[in-house]
């Protein structure tokens, strides 16, 4: 059996799936019910000064027929008194000693911090997570990612937690920036045990066209919200993986940014997280969707041959190269089963308003499968991307007889490159 | 302009549900975002109207429904109709490439129907009449070929007269489509959705031969098409087909459609024939509360001309089948009571010895319907064969200005083909008026 459990800066929990700072882990009944489920541990909805939300405070991204591919809110931390917050921590704490609680926090003055910390600790925290990333709202009172996108203030600020701080502590980064390492690398200058990211994504998910009013709306106004789930994955593993490789970044990585199962968590596992984080899928699914991301990974695990989770951590960090290393002489062609094919075109059409023109109709009278001039093709997978029968395009290795050469070998060492294909 | 005789809402066909239900917004929705939108795609070949399907089913992806009607009339202007009554499983969907991957094909019809109802339930018309031309046409039969190619020439700026025996119009479409399907009170809104283009005038209780010849209209009009349809159902010419309870199909359900029967009485009812309409009156019967209904084919099942699907259906709702069963004559004291029928063998040869007697207190004769061709053979240059008017492939008669499109030169088929015909015809009208010029 894999081992699942997780070790994020000193942060142990049973498995890696914690839920996110978010309205699934808002109180301790809540927490309660998800940890009974599985989850592994739980980020604490940012505690602070209590705010007043709005009414309405979501909005969901639709496509073709899917719901919810994307997500945004517009709510604040919150709104619970502090009091309520840290008795509840305490009574999750007793009664569920196994699973991580991890109290995020978001207040403004050395003396604001001094306290909430104290006092989060003592409810019973293992661990504490300064969120620098909130994009809306907060942000114009000069806390969240109005910290998190000042490197020198968010340095300053991590390190008056590391001062009071007796457990371990993540900098929850924004990203809404132009390149996140400066900020992983400010918050290990800080003292940071870890960080986790990303935070929302700045955003105005859409526009109700009949009214002409931003959604979500609050009357006749709105503003922009924190944009979340499915659709912002690869924005945060691109970002998980830019600490990750980083050479000077050395403290772990809790990920975060459209989890929804336990596949999107290996690959950031792959890619340098040591825990992830999920609040859309939750509150789109429910809290039981924790067993099969449990299971899944497990089942990954054994078959992969890995026996914990420190085997995965930033095993695919090694292939995130930059463009200048790639082999401009490795060679795909496409190959269509014309058994599979179910002759939609929509290949064809694909490859010669998209791509490169080398896919075409089978001559009239014959059996729609499209004819491939592979003299033109460049391998560039478009075709296999729109195919909708599985396994009825790939895209096969061809031996060109050229030696790798990359684009800086090249350019440095004058190593030959193989004709341009599709240049026509 | 006379007005089309509006339809009574005491019909018997009102009894009938829907065989396939309209789709809501999300039931569309999700099978619109299904299609594959494919390239050159099999399910428009399919279509003998070509409708741009991958873009109108697009179209109710992305909520422009009123695109999507605007897609589907611009090539069918009874897109509304043929979304109900056409066998989409032989035509468009049954060229769906889901087929070719075991997924269920695409649910063309049900979309169409989805739009087309938009368009008529918000009133979003389309098509307005182009410029006077000063040339006129006349058209004889009010059915779906003629209001085909009315709308067509009237978007061309030719003016138009239908000339129609009954005091419904649509034809076929009001009298005579299986009500599960659809229901004469739709295709009237048909008719008045298509002639609200304007300017086709419809004269009613109009009798070719009666009221004026094919030779007088002809010589009225700048052009005349011949889309009059078929003639009365066949006779068996067997013995007793003069009793009480014994009908053509074809009449009978023009019966319930456009107004009451009474079936309280019936116990055993039998429809002779093997094709769609014998396979629409066993299941009309069915539908009516008739507890036994026997289809009697003289043919055997694979042999049948009628669609396997819907002879699939008449047998799940209880359809019985007497197969091999020729009618000799029929039976009873002033009212039919059984048919004498013999068997017959795989040969259609009379088995010897197999007389036996079907009880039947209602009998519906779908063998067929004679063809009104011979009526346009008194025109000079009007060639007919096999009782169906020939026509080129844009309608043209052998006859300058005569044309034909429809059931009278095809013989009988589906409303969707009348639909193309029409269109063809009125665009070759158009050219040859332009010829002429």
């Amino acid at each position: 059996m894999a081992n699942l459990q997780s070790n994020t800066a000193g942060i142990i929990s049973p498995n890696p799936f914690w839920l996110a700072s978010a309205p699934p882990a808002n109180s301790g009944d809540q927490i309660k019910r998800a940890f009974d489920h599985g989850w592994g541990g739980a980020v604490w909805k940012t505690l602070g000064q209590p705010i007043q939300n709005v009414s309405s405070r979501f909005a969901g991204l639709h496509y073709k027929g899917t719901k919810n591919i994307g997500f945004n809110n517009i709510e604040l931390i919150t709104d619970r008194s502090l009091e309520t917050n840290f008795r509840e921590i305490a009574e999750v704490k007793k009664s569920h000693p196994e699973h991580a609680i991890i109290v995020s926090l978001m207040v403004e003055t050395k003396e604001e911090w001094q306290d909430i910390i104290k006092r989060s600790i003592d409810a019973g925290a293992d661990g504490l997570e300064l969120n620098f990333g909130c994009p809306h709202g907060m942000c114009e009172r000069g806390m969240g990612s109005a910290v998190g996108q000042e490197p020198a203030v968010n340095e300053e600020i991590t390190s008056w937690a590391m001062e009071y701080s007796t457990v371990p502590v993540l900098v929850k980064l924004t990203p809404n920036v132009g390149d996140i390492v400066p900020h992983g690398l400010a918050a290990q200058a800080g003292g940071a045990n870890g960080v986790s990211l990303i935070n929302t994504i700045k955003s105005i998910i859409g526009v109700d066209i009949d009214r002409q009013v931003i959604n979500p709306r609050v009357g006749e106004l709105s503003s922009n919200g924190g944009y979340c789930g499915a659709a912002v994955k690869p924005i945060a593993l691109h970002m998980c993986a830019s600490l990750a490789r980083d050479p000077g970044f050395k403290i772990p990585i809790s990920g975060i940014g459209g989890v929804s199962s336990w596949r999107d968590a290996v690959e950031f596992i792959l890619l340098g997280a040591s825990s992830v984080q999920v609040c859309t899928e939750v509150m789109l699914r429910g809290y039981r969707v924790v067993e099969d991301m449990i299971e899944g990974l497990e089942n990954y695990m054994e078959e992969h041959g890995f026996e914990d989770l420190g085997q995965m951590t930033g095993k695919a960090i090694p292939s995130y190269s930059n463009w200048g290393n790639l082999d401009l002489n490795f060679e795909t062609i496409a190959k269509i089963d014309a058994d599979k094919c179910i002759g939609c075109y929509d290949c064809v059409v694909a490859c010669q308003d998209g791509a490169h023109q080398c896919l075409f109709p089978a001559e009239e009278g014959k059996k729609r499968v499209p004819v491939i001039d592979e003299s033109e093709c460049v391998g560039c997978n478009l075709c296999e991307i729109v195919c909708p029968v599985p396994g009825c395009i790939t895209m096969e290795e061809v031996d060109n007889g050229f030696a790798p050469a990359t684009w800086n070998e090249h350019v440095n060492d004058g190593k030959p490159l193989r004709p341009k294909k599709g240049a026509h | 302009m006379t007005k089309p005789a509006d339809i009574t809402p005491d019909r018997s066909e009102t009894v009938f549900e829907e065989f396939k239900p309209p789709y809501n917004k999300m039931q569309a929705a999700v099978e619109a975002n299904r299609c594959l939108y494919c390239e050159d795609a099999p399910c428009i070949k399919a279509c003998p109207t070509s409708i741009d399907i991958p873009t109108f089913i697009r179209k109710i992806a992305t909520d422009n429904v009123k695109g999507s009607a605007k897609t589907i009339f611009e090539s069918n202007v009874l897109g509304m109709s043929c979304a109900r009554v056409c066998p989409v499983e032989v035509l468009c969907v049954g060229d769906c490439v889901f087929n070719e991957m075991d997924q269920p094909p695409i649910q063309i019809g049900k979309l169409q129907r989805y739009s087309t109802d938009a368009a008529y339930d918000k009133g979003w018309t389309y098509f307005e009449a182009g410029e006077d031309t000063g040339k006129n046409v006349g058209i004889v039969g009010a059915g779906p070929a003629a209001l085909a190619t009315a709308h067509e020439l009237r978007r061309l700026g030719h003016a138009v007269t239908l000339y129609e025996k009954r005091e419904v119009i649509g034809g076929l479409n009001t009298t005579g489509i299986a009500p599960y399907k659809m229901k004469a009170d739709a295709s009237v809104d048909e008719v008045n959705w298509i002639l609200s283009i304007g300017g086709i005038e419809v004269k009613t209780g109009f009798e070719v031969g009666k009221d004026a010849t094919l030779e007088e209209l002809d010589g009225k009009h700048d052009a005349l098409v011949l889309a009059f349809g078929l003639g009365p159902d066949s006779s068996l010419s067997a013995a007793g087909e003069d009793l009480s309870g014994v009908y053509g199909a074809v009449d009978f359900i023009e019966m319930f459609k456009v107004g009451k029967v009474d079936l309280t009485s019936v116990k055993n009812a039998v429809v002779v024939g093997g094709g769609n309409t014998a396979l629409d009156a066993v299941r009309e019967l069915r539908g009516l509360g008739v507890e036994s209904v026997t289809l009697a084919y003289r043919g055997r099942e694979p042999g049948m001309s009628g669609y396997a699907h819907e002879w699939k259906a008449g047998k799940v709702e209880g359809v019985r089948a007497a197969f091999g069963t020729q009618p000799i004559a029929f039976e009873g004291a002033g009212k039919v009571e059984g048919i004498k029928c013999v068997r017959l063998d795989e040969k259609k040869k009379t088995i010897e010895g197999s007389e036996h007697v079907l009880p039947a207190d209602l009998v519906l004769l779908a063998i067929g319907q004679g063809k009104l061709g011979e009526l346009a053979a008194s025109l000079p240059g009007v060639v007919v064969e096999k009782g169906c008017v020939q026509v080129d492939a844009g309608g043209a008669t052998g006859r300058p200005g005569v044309y034909a499109a429809g059931d009278a030169a095809n013989g009988g088929t589906e409303v969707v083909y009348a639909a193309a015909e029409g269109k063809k015809a009125a665009h070759a009208i158009d050219a040859y008026f332009k010829g002429q010029a």
